[in-house]
Formats: C-alpha cells, structure tokens, sequence
C-alpha cells in the first residue's frame, strides 16, 4: 500500500468504537455485533461497548468450537462464530403473509413494508463477500427479493479486517480475504500491542465517510497504516486451502466418485452446514392456518437440501440417500452455483466445517474428488436407512 | 382421545394449549376425554387420537375396537408411536420385573412387549415427542379441519435449534447430543436450556447412527453412555433400537 491509499486512513481509539455504537444508534440504527453468548462469540443486537467479545478469541477444529481468554483486550481478536449476518438479512422465519376473514371476504395483510435499519459492527470480509453473493442470489437476478431487499438496502456496515486466521479459515484461497477492499461503509484493522490499542479506519461509502468525520477520526500515519497491512497479511497465511482449479468441471465429472460414499458414512444430513453457511438461502414456505379459520398466514422458513421434503416431489424424494444430498450441497456450492448466479457459493468462511456435529471438511472433500485420497476411514456402515435409499 | 399405556402427559398438552383450547372445543365436539371428563359419546369418531402403547391383551383387542370407530387415527407421543420408555423391558425379562416388583405377581396379566399402536393397526398419522408438542397437536387439529396436510417436519432437531439462533452445544461445549439424529417438533428446547437435546420425538427422516455413535466416543462417551443415550423414550423405534445394540456388542 503507497502512501496515497494511506492518507485516507484515519485511526480512532477504542473509546471511538464506543462513540461509533453511540452515533449509529442516534441514527436510528439497530446495532448488530459479536457478543460472548453460551460459550461462543455470537453475533446480536449490541447496545454498548461493553457487548463487544473484548479479551475472547475462539479455538476451532472440525466439529469443535471453544470460546479462550487472550492475553490482551482485543475486541475483535476472533475467527468467525457460529451465527453470519445472514439471520439478519434473510431472517430463519419470516411470516409472508396473514390473512384475515372479513366477512364473506379475506383481508390479506402484507408483511413486507416496514423494515429494519441494521448496522452491522464487525463484519469480517469473508463474510462481505458472502453478502455480495446473497445479493446476488436476491437482488441480482429477474426477481428480487423484497424481504432481502427491504433490509439489505438500509444496512450500514463496519467490516473489521482479519489480522489472524483461524485452522478453519480458507478465505484466502477463495480469493475473499482477510483484507476486505469493498462492500464496506466503514472498515477498520484492529492494532493492539504494548504501546496502542487503536483501530485504522478506511471509508468505503460516503455515508462512511461521513460517519468516521463526525467521529473526529485523525489521519493515521504511514508507520500505523503499514502496521494494519502487515498484520492483514498475517491472517493471509492459512494452513487450510481449497484447490479451486477448474473445481466446476472437477465436480460435474465425478458424479460417481466412490468419496461421495465415503462421505455419506460419516454424513448425519442434520443440515447444519447448510444453517451456519453465510450464503446457503433456501428456504421453505409453510402455510398455517387456525382452528376457527379466522385466521391463517404464510410463513417462510430456513430450509435445507439435506431434508427429505426438500427434494418432494410427486411420487417422492428424489434424493432419497445422504449420499446424494451432500454431493447435491457440495456440487451446487462450487460448482453449479457459478453457472447460477456467475460466482462461487463458498467464502471460506470454515464455518461448514466448524460446525458440522462430525467435522466434515468440505476443503477435504474436494481434495480427495481430486484423487488426493479419502481423508476420513468411513465409519462401519451397520444397515442404517441411508444404505437402504 | 383414547388411552392405552402411558402417563396422560400428552392429553394434558391438549388441556395445556390454553389459547387455543376453546376454539378447539368450539370447532368439535369432544367425544371422549379422559383426562378433563367422564363422559364418553357414542361411536363413530371422525379423528381418534390415541396416547399411550399396547402392553397388556385386553388392549390389544380395546385398540382393534377404537380403529373401527375412528375414521381417523392418530397416534399421539412416544409411548402410540414407539413403545414409549415402558418399551425399555423389551429387552429385559418381564416376568423377573413382575416378581421382583409386585407383592402378589399372580394378578399381573401383561405382555412381554410394550409396542407401538401402528404395530396392531394401520395408523393415519402420528405425532412424536415425549410428551407431543401442543402446538404441533393444535396444527394437526387445524389441519385435518381445513383438509391440509399438516406442517409436521420429519427433519433433525437442528434445524430448529439453528432458526432458533442456539450455539451448538455438540460443537462448542462437547455435549452428547442426540439433536443431529432425532425429529424436530420440539422447537429445540432442550439446547436452548444448555442441555442436549434427549431424543424424545425418535428418530428423524435419515438418522445416520452410526456415524453420531463414533462422534459421542469422540466426546468421550463410553458404550453404556451411548446405548443409554439411544435406549430412553423411544427405546423401541428400530433405528434408535439397532443403534443401542450395536453398541452394546462392539
């Protein structure tokens, strides 16, 4: 980074993101942020500075997740949690519709008109980029999504760029971090060492701008500026990767590959990969209606491609087995997803990984896809329903 | 609402589901509830509902009776659906338990198994949990008034717990948890509380035992413990059975 990119960079203290809480809430603004909650750093409403996971970083593996004290009060000195900004944006339930009987007629109440203001305080650029897919998804195409797109248009965002990367973290290898250079309002590269605990700011918008001017932000120097990239770079270094050479073709060709087997041993298709994906956006809609029939509505729920319902259609299920729903979410994330909507649906964000009850590792998957292997000895089978499909 | 053998706990949903109870009453009339009245009104039932197991001859027959009334039947919680946890002595000796328990063993008439009321006749649909969720019981209701299908998911309990924004306690506090494999319906309560989730509305659509098995030696759990974990509410359904006996046996 040169000099001139510099001179925009401002630096304001800890006590600014407390001043920036404050003034985004004046603004009429819902908070959103990482938070300590049930043994993780959580993502919720935030009121305060206090909220903040100050002092908390995260140990994850495959399957395991632990919340650790740091030996400093970094603030946001974590890899990402359980929970993406996605629960925000594209709520897990959400009601469409009510109805109402009026008389000999129906009354239909619209949901979709008032929406809230969010700004969302530590987005992490895997998690931009996962955004940026979701618009995609929602905004993108013929139709778009007046829910998303309600919530999606008010949201102002301060993304914090990673200074350290977790075992699960590939984002770098996707292309989509740790240094997030748009899709922001505000970014900010947390600095903290014995002599500061600062953040160097960057304005991505004008509102930004705006924001970190009310702020009373002063010019960072160079020494500071090139202090934020150096530790950006650190987070670079990732001893995960996903091989994404030619990964459309890979996959479109190895339907029969005897690691989708593999894979379906150790597969609970409990779905919660798809749940804790930032950008996985399928849902299903549910109608309810109530006893008197006075009342019914339409609801729209987080679904999954790992459901029998999902894939139900006259006659059945037509992916019966969880052989075929895994190598479904996984060949529809990589590869035909980028025929879909022209990106890839993985972010790097590891959180499939994390997540996953059993630690399956999509990183791994495609490896052995690509003959590397099958990384995992398939558990004894037994004749549980799956082979029965 | 018929009862064969169980703890009541489910009717009682029905008399728990306070806002909805007198919208129900108003849109049927209610034949015969044991748990709120005495009276019972003739046969035949458009919906029969029935909470509890077979565990003794004379309800065997009593259950044949209660399909002919009913035109139809829906069997309610663990105990219609899977044996219930009374189920538990399907893989012990009855006839020690009955010696050991009772003072004067002659009078006790009982079956060897504790078995499902779809195991003695065709059963409609059924409601899982111990004890059902009230709403998903007022849903059913709903639905079979309008003539729709009712929303009941077969998927996991994590779906649910993951909508409902709880931490994973499997992945982030090492919890044996049975959520990956079991029905959702609950709406997760148990994780939401810290603890992990029992099982009790059985198996889910595709539960992969094998596969939660190895992960809760992983967490630590040693064979008893898993067996356990399996053998509780629905000791009986098959998958939740043969996982129980695989464990036993490695």
């Amino acid at each position: 980074m040169g000099p001139t990119v510099a001179s925009n960079r401002s630096v304001i203290e800890v006590e600014g993101i407390a001043q920036l809480i404050a003034l985004l809430q004046r603004r009429g603004y819902q908070v959103a942020g990482p938070t300590l909650r049930d043994g993780a750093i959580a993502c919720e409403i935030i009121n305060k500075l206090e909220d903040l996971p100050a002092g908390w970083t995260d140990e994850q593996a495959p399957g395991h997740y632990r919340v650790k004290k740091r030996n400093d009060g970094a603030l946001f000195g974590y890899s990402v949690g359980p929970q993406s900004w996605k629960k925000f944006l594209h709520p897990p339930e959400l009601q469409l519709v009510e109805l109402r009987r009026d008389g000999a007629s129906l009354k239909i109440l619209h949901n979709h008109s008032v929406f809230p203001h969010f700004a969302f305080l530590g987005v992490r650029p895997c998690e931009l980029a996962a955004i940026a897919v979701q618009d995609r998804v929602f905004q993108g195409g013929r139709f778009t999504d007046p829910h998303y797109d309600g919530r999606r248009g008010q949201v102002f965002i301060v993304a914090v760029q990673c200074t350290q990367a977790g075992p699960s973290c590939f984002c770098a290898s996707m292309g989509t971090g740790p240094r997030a250079r748009e899709g922001f309002d505000v970014a900010l590269t947390e600095i903290i060492d014995s002599d500061h605990h600062l953040f160097v700011a960057e304005a991505g918008t004008k509102a930004g701008a705006e924001v970190l001017k009310e702020l009373h932000a002063v010019p960072a120097t160079p020494v500071l500026c090139q202090q934020a990239e150096e530790s950006i770079r650190h987070a670079s270094v990732q001893t995960r990767q996903m091989d994404t050479a030619g990964i459309r073709d890979l996959l479109y060709e190895n339907f029969d590959h005897p690691e989708w087997d593999n894979v379906a041993t150790r597969c609970l298709s409990c779905a919660n990969c798809t749940m804790v994906c930032p950008t996985c956006f399928c849902t299903t809609m549910e109608d309810v209606s109530e006893v008197t029939g006075e009342h019914a509505g339409r609801w729209r729920r987080w679904d999954s491609c790992f459901t029998q319902s999902f894939s139900y259609i006259h006659g059945g299920s037509v992916r019966t087995s969880s052989k075929s729903r895994f190598r479904q979410w996984m060949t529809h994330k990589l590869a035909s997803w980028i025929d879909q909507f022209g990106t890839s649906g993985c972010v790097g964000c590891g959180r499939c990984i994390t997540w996953c009850p059993v630690g399956i590792e999509i990183t791994e998957e495609v490896h052995a896809i690509r003959g590397g292997g099958v990384n995992a000895a398939p558990i004894s089978k037994g004749d549980n329903i799956h082979e029965l499909a | 609402m018929f009862k064969f053998a169980s703890c009541d706990g489910c009717q009682l949903s029905l008399l728990d589901a306070e806002d909805e109870l007198l919208s129900v009453a108003n849109a049927m009339e209610i034949a015969c509830f044991p748990e709120a009245s005495r009276t019972m009104s003739k046969g035949p039932y458009d919906i029969g509902l029935v909470e509890g197991s077979i565990t003794t001859h004379q309800d065997a027959e009593r259950i044949q009776k209660v399909r002919r009334q009913c035109r139809v039947l829906v069997t309610i919680g663990a105990c219609a659906t899977a044996g219930g946890i009374q189920a538990l002595r399907n893989s012990q000796d009855v006839d020690e338990f009955v010696r050991v328990v009772y003072a004067t063993p002659q009078f006790i008439s009982t079956l060897k198994l504790s078995t499902p009321i779809a195991e003695h006749v065709p059963v409609d649909f059924e409601l899982r949990g111990c004890p059902i969720n009230k709403y998903q019981l007022v849903e059913l209701i709903s639905a079979t008034l309008a003539g729709r299908k009712p929303t009941v998911p077969t998927y996991s309990v994590c779906i649910e717990c993951k909508r409902r924004g709880t931490v994973c306690l499997a992945v982030a506090k090492g919890v044996a948890c049975m959520g990956p494999v079991t029905q959702a319906g609950c709406g997760a309560i148990c994780p939401s509380f810290q603890r992990g989730c029992y099982g009790c509305y059985g198996p889910m659509e595709t539960p992969n035992t094998p596969a939660l098995t190895n992960q809760f030696r992983i967490l630590g759990q040693d064979d008893q413990q898993i067996a356990r974990a399996f053998r509780a509410f629905n000791a009986w359904a098959w998958q939740f059975r043969k996982a129980s006996e695989e464990c036993k046996r490695t």
